[in-house]
C-alpha cells in the first residue's frame, strides 16, 4: 500500500453525487445547430480553416491551433458551416466571441480516421503534435492545452492521472472510470510513453467512488499504472493538493508541478488522448453530468461539443415553470450561465439546474467576525480574512505579500464563513485588478518613454531653430558692420575689382587640391602610357586653375 | 617624537581621532562622488505612480512636471483624474500623508478607458492634433489624412480641442474576453437596500427557502 499524505484545510460539503449515478451513460442528442467557440481552452484562440457554406464531416478540423499555446477545434457532427460569427459563450462574463456555427445534416458522417495502433514505434514529439492537432485541452475544468503540458522542460518522474473529482454533484469522471476504465488506463500509459516513461504512474481516486475504483483496479492489472485511493475531502482534486496527497511534495509558490518533475492530467484527458492516437478520433465529445432538481431525469451524457445548453435541457426535459438558473461546473467553483444558448465546451464537466430550495440564493453577508474558520479551511494555507481586508481596501502590495496568487479559488473559505461573505469573489476581483494594474503599468511606462522622447525632440528642435536664428542675426550684423566700415562706393565703381566671396574661393581651392591628389594617385596607378599622359594633362590644367585662384585670393586679401 | 605621542594620552587620542575622522571623511566623500544620484529620486518615484496619460488635467503640462510639483510641495496629490483613487492611495503611501478624495476641480474619475478616433473622411490634414498629442500617437502629415495609433493612445483628450473640423471623437475601448475581470461583490450596504422586512436574520432566509 502506497503512503498517502494529507493537505492543510479542506471541507466536507454534501456530496450530492448519487442522483446522477443511477443511470448508465447515455448518448446525447444531435442538435440542429452546433456552436463551436474558437477559445474553449486557455491561450490563443484557434484559427478557422473552413468558410461559411463549406460542408464538414464529424471529426474534421475546422480551426487550427494558432501557435504552441492553443488547441485545434473539430466539427462534432457532419453538416454545413452556416456562420463564423460572435456568439455568447459559456463564460461568466457572458461576452460573445467568435464561434463556428454548423447546421447538422443528421447523418453524423465521420471523416476517415487515422489510427495508430502501435504508438510505441512513434517519436513522442510526433505524438504530441498529433494531440495538438486533435484539439486536446485539459478536461478537468481549466482547459489547459494538453500538448503544452506534455513538453515539460524538466525530466518527469511522476505522472499523476487525476480521477479525484472532489466537487459535489459532478460525476462525469466517475462515470468515465466505471464505464471506460480500459481507455483511462491505456491513455495513462500513452501519456507516460510521451513523457519518457516516468518512474511512477499514479491514478488518484477519492474513496467515495467504490465502483469506479474496482473497475479501474481491474483494468490496471498488469499495467504500470497504480491506482491510489485516498479519503474524500474537498478540494483534493486541485492539482497542487493532489500532488501533496500522492507524493507529499508541495508545489512552490508561483511554481509549476513540472518544477518538481510531476505532470498531472485529468482522467478525461487521458481517455481522450488514447482516443485521439489509437482510434484516430479527435476530441469532439465529452461526458457531462446533468443534475439538479429542476431536471426530469438526471445522469451522465456523452455530449457533442458545441451542443447548445438549451437543446440539451429540452432533450432531457425540465420541470415545468421557469428555470431559475443553470450552473456550469460544480456548486463550489462553477458559475451561473448568463444565456442558455451557449454551447457545451471541452471543459463542461457538469450542468446543474437546481431548484431554489436546492441551491438557495446566498444570504446577505454580515461583517467578518474574525473567527478564523476560513484560515482553517484554506487548502493553500492562506489567511483568507486578511486577504479580504486587503481586497476591500485595494491594497495590492499586501495582497501580493499574503500570496493572493496561490489562491486556487476553491471556495472552501466562503463555504465555512459564518458571516456568508463571498470571499472568493473578492479574491477573483482583486486578482483581476492586480493583473490590470500590471498591464497598465506597462502601457504607462511606454507612454512615459514616448512623452520623454517627444519632449527631447521638441527641445532639440527649439535649440536648433534658436541656433539658426542666432547665426542668421550674427551674419546680418557682420554684413551691416562691413558695409559701414568699408568706404562708400565711389563714382568710379567699375575701376574697383568685383567683390569676390573669399569663402567660396577657398572652398573651390580645397576641392581642386583634393582633385589633384586623386589624379596623382590615379597617375601612379595607371599602367597605360596613353592614360597616364591624359591624367597628367588634367593635372596640369588643375594646377593652372589653382594658381589662378590663389592669386585671386591674395589680391582680395590685400585689398581688405 | 613617537615616544612623546605614546607617552602622552591626550595627544595620542587626539591624533587617533583625527586619523579616524580623515579616513572616514575620505571614504564618505569618495562614496558620495562615486554613487551620486542624478536628478531627484523622489520625483522619479512619484512619476512611476502617475498613469502617464500626459493629459494635463492636473494643471501641469504632463505627468513629470506634476510629479516635480508634488515633490516640491506645490501641488496636492489629488489632482489626477485618470489615476483616480488608486493613484491617490499609492501617492499617499509613498509620501506618508493622508489620502484624500479626488479634487473635482480637475475632473472626475472614469472607469471606462477611452481612445481617440479620427473620422478619416472628415480629416483635412492640418496636423494640429499631431502637435497636440503628448505621446506621438497620431500618425499623418500635412494634407494627408491622420490616424491614431490606438495601442499608444493614452486617452488624454488633448487632440480633440485643436481639431478645426471636429473630426476626433473619444470612443470607449470595447471590452473583450482578454480584458474582462471579475467585479467586486456588491457591498452589504447595497444589498441591505433591497431587503424585505424580516430578511435581516439569516434563519429567516433559511425558513423561506425551505
Amino acid at each position: 500500500m502506497r503512503q498517502i499524505w494529507n493537505f492543510h484545510g479542506g471541507i466536507h460539503p454534501p456530496e450530492n453525487k448519487t442522483q446522477s449515478l443511477g443511470q448508465p451513460l447515455a448518448e446525447g442528442p444531435l442538435p440542429a445547430e452546433l456552436v463551436l467557440p474558437l477559445n474553449m481552452h486557455i491561450g490563443a484562440p484557434a484559427r478557422p480553416v473552413v468558410q461559411v457554406g463549406d460542408r464538414v464531416l464529424a471529426g474534421q478540423r475546422i480551426a487550427d491551433s494558432s501557435g504552441g499555446f492553443s488547441a485545434a477545434v473539430h466539427a462534432s457532427s457532419s453538416g454545413e458551416v452556416i456562420a463564423i460569427e460572435d456568439r455568447p459563450i459559456s463564460h461568466p462574463s457572458g461576452l460573445a466571441t467568435t464561434c463556428i456555427v454548423i447546421r447538422t445534416d443528421g447523418l453524423d458522417q465521420w471523416v476517415d480516421a487515422n489510427p495508430l495502433a502501435n504508438y510505441r514505434i512513434e517519436d513522442p514529439a510526433r505524438l504530441v503534435e498529433l494531440l495538438r492537432q486533435a484539439g486536446l485541452a485539459g478536461m478537468g475544468g481549466a482547459g489547459f492545452p494538453t500538448a503544452v503540458k506534455l513538453q515539460p522542460r524538466k525530466v518527469v518522474d511522476t505522472l499523476i492521472i487525476n480521477g479525484t473529482e472532489c466537487e459535489p454533484y459532478i460525476t462525469a469522471d466517475h462515470e468515465l472510470m466505471r464505464s471506460q476504465p480500459e481507455e483511462v488506463v491505456r491513455g495513462a500509459e500513452l501519456l507516460a510513453y510521451i513523457l519518457g516513461e516516468p518512474e511512477h504512474i499514479l491514478i488518484g481516486i477519492e474513496d467515495n467512488k467504490p465502483d469506479a475504483i474496482e473497475a479501474m483496479q481491474r483494468a490496471a492489472r498488469g499495467s504500470r499504472a497504480e491506482i491510489v485511493v485516498f479519503p474524500t475531502k474537498y478540494p483534493s482534486g486541485g492539482e497542487k493538493q493532489l500532488i501533496q496527497i500522492l507524493t507529499g511534495k508541495e508545489v512552490p509558490s508561483g511554481g509549476l508541478p513540472a518544477d518538481l518533475g510531476i505532470v498531472v492530467q485529468n482522467v478525461g484527458t487521458a481517455a481522450a488522448a488514447w482516443d485521439a492516437i489509437v482510434r484516430g478520433r479527435p476530441l469532439t465529445s465529452r461526458i457531462t453530468t446533468l443534475v439538479g432538481e429542476n431536471l426530469l431525469h438526471m445522469g451522465n451524457v456523452r455530449v457533442r461539443i458545441g451542443t447548445p445548453v438549451q437543446s440539451l435541457l429540452d432533450w432531457i426535459g425540465t420541470q415545468s415553470g421557469a428555470i431559475d438558473r443553470v450552473i456550469m461546473g460544480g456548486p463550489m467553483m462553477g458559475f451561473a450561465l448568463p444565456d442558455l444558448q451557449v454551447p457545451v465546451v471541452k471543459t463542461t464537466n457538469c450542468l446543474i439546474v437546481p431548484s431554489t430550495a436546492e441551491l438557495p440564493e446566498p444570504p446577505i453577508p454580515q461583517p467578518c467576525i474574525r473567527c478564523g474558520n476560513c484560515a482553517e479551511a484554506c487548502p493553500a494555507s492562506l489567511l483568507p480574512q486578511q486577504l479580504l481586508w486587503f481586497a476591500q481596501s485595494e491594497n495590492f502590495d499586501k495582497l501580493k505579500a499574503h500570496n493572493l496568487f496561490d489562491c486556487i479559488e476553491c471556495g472552501a473559505c466562503s463555504y465555512v464563513c459564518p458571516s456568508n461573505i463571498p470571499l472568493v469573489q473578492y479574491y477573483r476581483a482583486a486578482k483581476g485588478q492586480i493583473r490590470e494594474a500590471q498591464k497598465e503599468k506597462l502601457t504607462s511606462d511606454r507612454a512615459r518613454e514616448r512623452f520623454e522622447a517627444r519632449q527631447q525632440r521638441l527641445e532639440r528642435e527649439a535649440e536648433e531653430r534658436k541656433a539658426k536664428r542666432e547665426a542668421r542675426m550674427a551674419a546680418a550684423k557682420a554684413k551691416a558692420e562691413e558695409a559701414e566700415s568699408s568706404p562708400a562706393p565711389s563714382t568710379t565703381a567699375d575701376e574697383t575689382p568685383p567683390q569676390i566671396d573669399t569663402g567660396g574661393v577657398e572652398r573651390q581651392l580645397i576641392a581642386l587640391k583634393d582633385r589633384l591628389d586623386k589624379l596623382q594617385a590615379k597617375a601612379d596607378a595607371a599602367d597605360n602610357e596613353d592614360l597616364r599622359n591624359k591624367i597628367l594633362a588634367q593635372m596640369k590644367s588643375t594646377e593652372v586653375k589653382i594658381a589662378k585662384l590663389e592669386q585671386q585670393l591674395a589680391t582680395t586679401e590685400g585689398q581688405s | 617624537m613617537i615616544a612623546l605621542i605614546t607617552d602622552n594620552a591626550v595627544i595620542f587620542s587626539v591624533l587617533a581621532l583625527a586619523g579616524l575622522a580623515i579616513t572616514f571623511g575620505a571614504i564618505l566623500g569618495a562614496a558620495s562622488e562615486r554613487f551620486r544620484v542624478e536628478g531627484d529620486p523622489l520625483v522619479a518615484q512619484i512619476d512611476q505612480l502617475l498613469p502617464q496619460t500626459q493629459c494635463g488635467q492636473c494643471g501641469y503640462p504632463g505627468c513629470k512636471p506634476y510629479a516635480t510639483a508634488i515633490a516640491d510641495g506645490q501641488a496636492d496629490i489629488n489632482r489626477c483624474p485618470p489615476g483616480g483613487h488608486q493613484t491617490i492611495q499609492a501617492l499617499a503611501d509613498l509620501l506618508g500623508v493622508e489620502a484624500k478624495p479626488l479634487d473635482a476641480e480637475h475632473g472626475v474619475e472614469s472607469e471606462q478607458k477611452k481612445v481617440a478616433y479620427i473620422h478619416e473622411d472628415l480629416c483635412i490634414g492640418c496636423t494640429k492634433c499631431i502637435q497636440a498629442c503628448p505621446v506621438d500617437a497620431i500618425l499623418g502629415a500635412a494634407k494627408q489624412m491622420h490616424t491614431v495609433i490606438t495601442s499608444e493612445c493614452t486617452g488624454c483628450d488633448l487632440c480633440v480641442e485643436p481639431c478645426p473640423v471636429d473630426c476626433i471623437d473619444m470612443i470607449p475601448v470595447a471590452e473583450g474576453l482578454a480584458e474582462w475581470r471579475w467585479k467586486l461583490p456588491p457591498s452589504s450596504r447595497e444589498l441591505v437596500k433591497n431587503l424585505r422586512p424580516g430578511d435581516l436574520i439569516a434563519s429567516d432566509h433559511q425558513d423561506r427557502a425551505a
